[in-house]
């Protein structure tokens, strides 16, 4: 199998925005994010309707940031945690730029930015393309658990929604960050059906794409700054460092993940981390991002990772899968 | 890998749930709702003189509390720590029944709050009857051959 | 019997019944749904084979309010219908018995949601 693709022509990141709620502004990058909104409705009736907003506000931020408008832009790639993706399709219509919308579960910032990359990579007349990926509490545990309302315990593997969104421009040519190459994720049974412990479902899928990664590069694991990998929490972190200590040495000391870099334990009470879409792609805009532009780190391998499943596929009892496409991110410092 | 060795690594991995500290917690609002349950009846005899609407009283008081308190967005404070301590007595079944209500409010009041008001009510609704139903009919054939008998 | 000793009872009874569900939750991942199916048609169960209503003359609203209570309530209904009315009080016991629990809780959450609105959760 040949998985990974090198990009021909040089792609950079141009522009780049994380936008989060209450909790986000509460954790340790608060500061960092470009907006955050303490009531998580961005001024609107429905939380639907406020995650849209969010990746609508997310991307004004982005463009803000380059000398383009929405209309230099000639695809935008997204996807939310939404039924249907209506979060992507309701906030960002108003931009009126051709549109693709993904689902990759959790591993939708990663997917659109590769599917971004091979479009622009693939056709000479495409210059400018954007990538949007939201997830939002209130949504996403009405979707998917309980009513917001509802009184329950959360199980201590259970992971936090988060309310965030990351948006990405990308520029055809040389730039600051580059993104390199990019290889698509397998389906990984992640062997539970347990819904309160997605970590654990994805941590396999991350160490199929880190080893397919390696094998097929010949790439020494420790020759990277950072392997990142999206929303596997605590559980699924510790998973996936017994097994890469194991399979294949050195990388365990390269993982950090986004899950766990969110939150802050000693004062916000997640259980175990962070999950979502909009986990790795704000925690990409607003750290990993801005490190690989001053140099910082030169050399990082992203992996947001997505567990498959839907209400019904749970309620029947069938296994979680999960997903890890990775794509390659460089500085141009120090290359 | 296989799927027993993954879920061996899983399990291995996922902290239990704080089991001494949860049951605790459980026994002790379970109690004091109770508690607060019996003073309510005690006044309610008091007033009425009748058990039954006593009892009755009881059960509508427990669940407006619940109910209030889950308007107010403070049920959902109490029970991450008090879990089944607030979740079995009635107090549970109104919190489900009325965060149902709040939560499907943005669907429109007759196929959202008017369908998804039943997504916990209705299971134990429908139980409780069907339970009911054949306790009736054992009971009623118990009495028939007993009539027949005596 | 003592009030106190009466309360005392009302409140280890039922912080033992909460304790039962919990380590239920806990151990067995039993979602709260299923617990309270469970409980509801336990206490159908308690009162049929007879021992609802000794133990609620000890217990009090440690065993009535949590919703062994609410089952019992129904079992103790469709037996006075049948006791009333035959054949024909097997379906209308039950919910007779429990009208105004259910009808309470429903009109209660219609009006909640009439009159406020959700918040995000908070950690």
């Amino acid at each position: 199998m040949n998985r990974i693709t090198k990009i021909n022509t040089p792609i950079h990141f141009a522009g780049y925005a994380a936008v989060g709620g209450y909790e986000e502004r509460r954790g340790p990058l608060g500061e960092k994010f470009d907006f955050c909104d303490d009531e998580d409705k961005f001024g609107q009736n429905t939380w639907e309707i406020a995650e849209a907003e969010m990746g609508r506000i997310a991307l004004n931020i982005a463009l803000s940031k380059t000398d383009l408008s929405h209309s230099d832009i000639d695809l935008l790639v997204a996807g939310d945690l939404q039924n249907q993706c209506v979060a992507s399709s309701g906030g960002l219509n108003s931009f009126g730029i051709p549109f693709l919308g993904i689902y990759g579960a959790c591993s939708t910032c990663t997917e659109s930015l590769m599917t971004l990359a091979s479009f622009i990579d693939s056709s000479e007349k495409m210059t400018y393309g954007a990538a949007v990926t939201t997830s939002h509490n209130s949504a996403a545990e009405r979707q998917f658990r309980t009513p917001i309302e509802y009184g329950g315990q959360r199980t201590p593997t259970a992971q936090w929604t988060s309310t965030a969104a990351g948006a990405f421009i990308l520029k055809r040519g040389e730039g600051d960050v580059m993104l390199t190459e990019y290889m698509p994720g397998r389906i990984v049974d992640g062997s539970t059906s347990d819904g309160a412990n997605m970590g654990g479902a994805m941590a396999f899928a991350a160490f199929d794409s880190i080893c397919a990664y390696f094998a097929e590069s010949g790439e020494n694991p420790l020759d990277v700054d950072l392997i990142v990998t999206g929303d596997l929490g605590r559980v699924g972190s510790n998973i996936l460092y017994e097994l890469l200590a194991k399979e294949l040495p050195g990388a365990e000391r390269r993982h950090t993940d986004c899950g766990l870099l969110l939150y802050d334990d000693s004062k916000q009470d997640s259980h175990s981390g962070a999950s979502g879409c909009g986990t790795s792609a704000s925690v990409l805009a607003c750290r990993f991002l801005p490190m690989l532009k001053s140099g910082e780190l030169r050399r990082v391998l992203f992996l947001s990772t997505g567990a498959l499943m839907s209400p019904s596929s749970l309620l029947q009892g069938e296994n979680i899968y999960g997903i890890a496409p990775l794509i390659r991110l460089e500085s141009a410092k120090g290359r | 890998m296989n799927e027993n060795e993954k879920k061996e690594l899983i399990k291995r991995y996922s902290p239990g749930s704080t089991i001494f500290k949860n049951s605790t917690l459980a026994f002790l609002f379970g109690g004091l709702i109770c508690t607060l349950g019996e003073l309510l009846f005690m006044l309610y005899l008091e007033l009425s003189g009748d058990e039954k609407t006593a009892a009755t009283l009881v059960t509508v008081s427990l669940i407006f509390i619940a109910a209030l308190l889950t308007g107010l967005g403070l049920f959902d404070k109490i029970a991450r720590y008090a879990g089944a301590g607030t979740l079995v007595p009635v107090t549970g079944f109104s919190n489900a029944v009325v965060s149902e209500a709040m939560d499907s409010k943005s669907e429109g009041y007759i196929l959202g709050v008017g369908a998804k008001i039943y997504t916990v009510a209705g299971p134990v609704i429908l139980f409780g009857l069907a339970s009911g139903v054949i306790y009736g009919l054992i009971y009623y054939i118990c009495g028939l051959i007993m009539g027949m008998m005596g | 019997m003592n009030p106190y000793v009466h309360m005392l009872l009302t409140f280890v009874s039922g912080g033992i019944i909460c304790v039962f569900a919990q380590l239920l939750i806990d151990f067995t991942k039993l979602t709260p749904a299923r617990i309270l199916v469970l409980y509801v048609s336990l206490g159908v169960l308690l009162y049929g084979i007879g021992v609802f209503e000794p133990m609620k003359e000890i217990f009090g609203s440690g065993v009535s309010v949590p919703l062994i209570g609410f089952g019992a309530n129904i079992a103790k209904g469709v037996q006075e219908a049948v006791d009333k009315e035959g054949l024909l009080g097997v379906l209308t016991g039950g919910l007779t018995s429990s009208a105004a629990g259910i009808t309470s809780a429903l009109i209660f959450g219609l009006s909640a949601s009439i009159i406020f609105k959700t918040k995000s959760k908070r950690m």
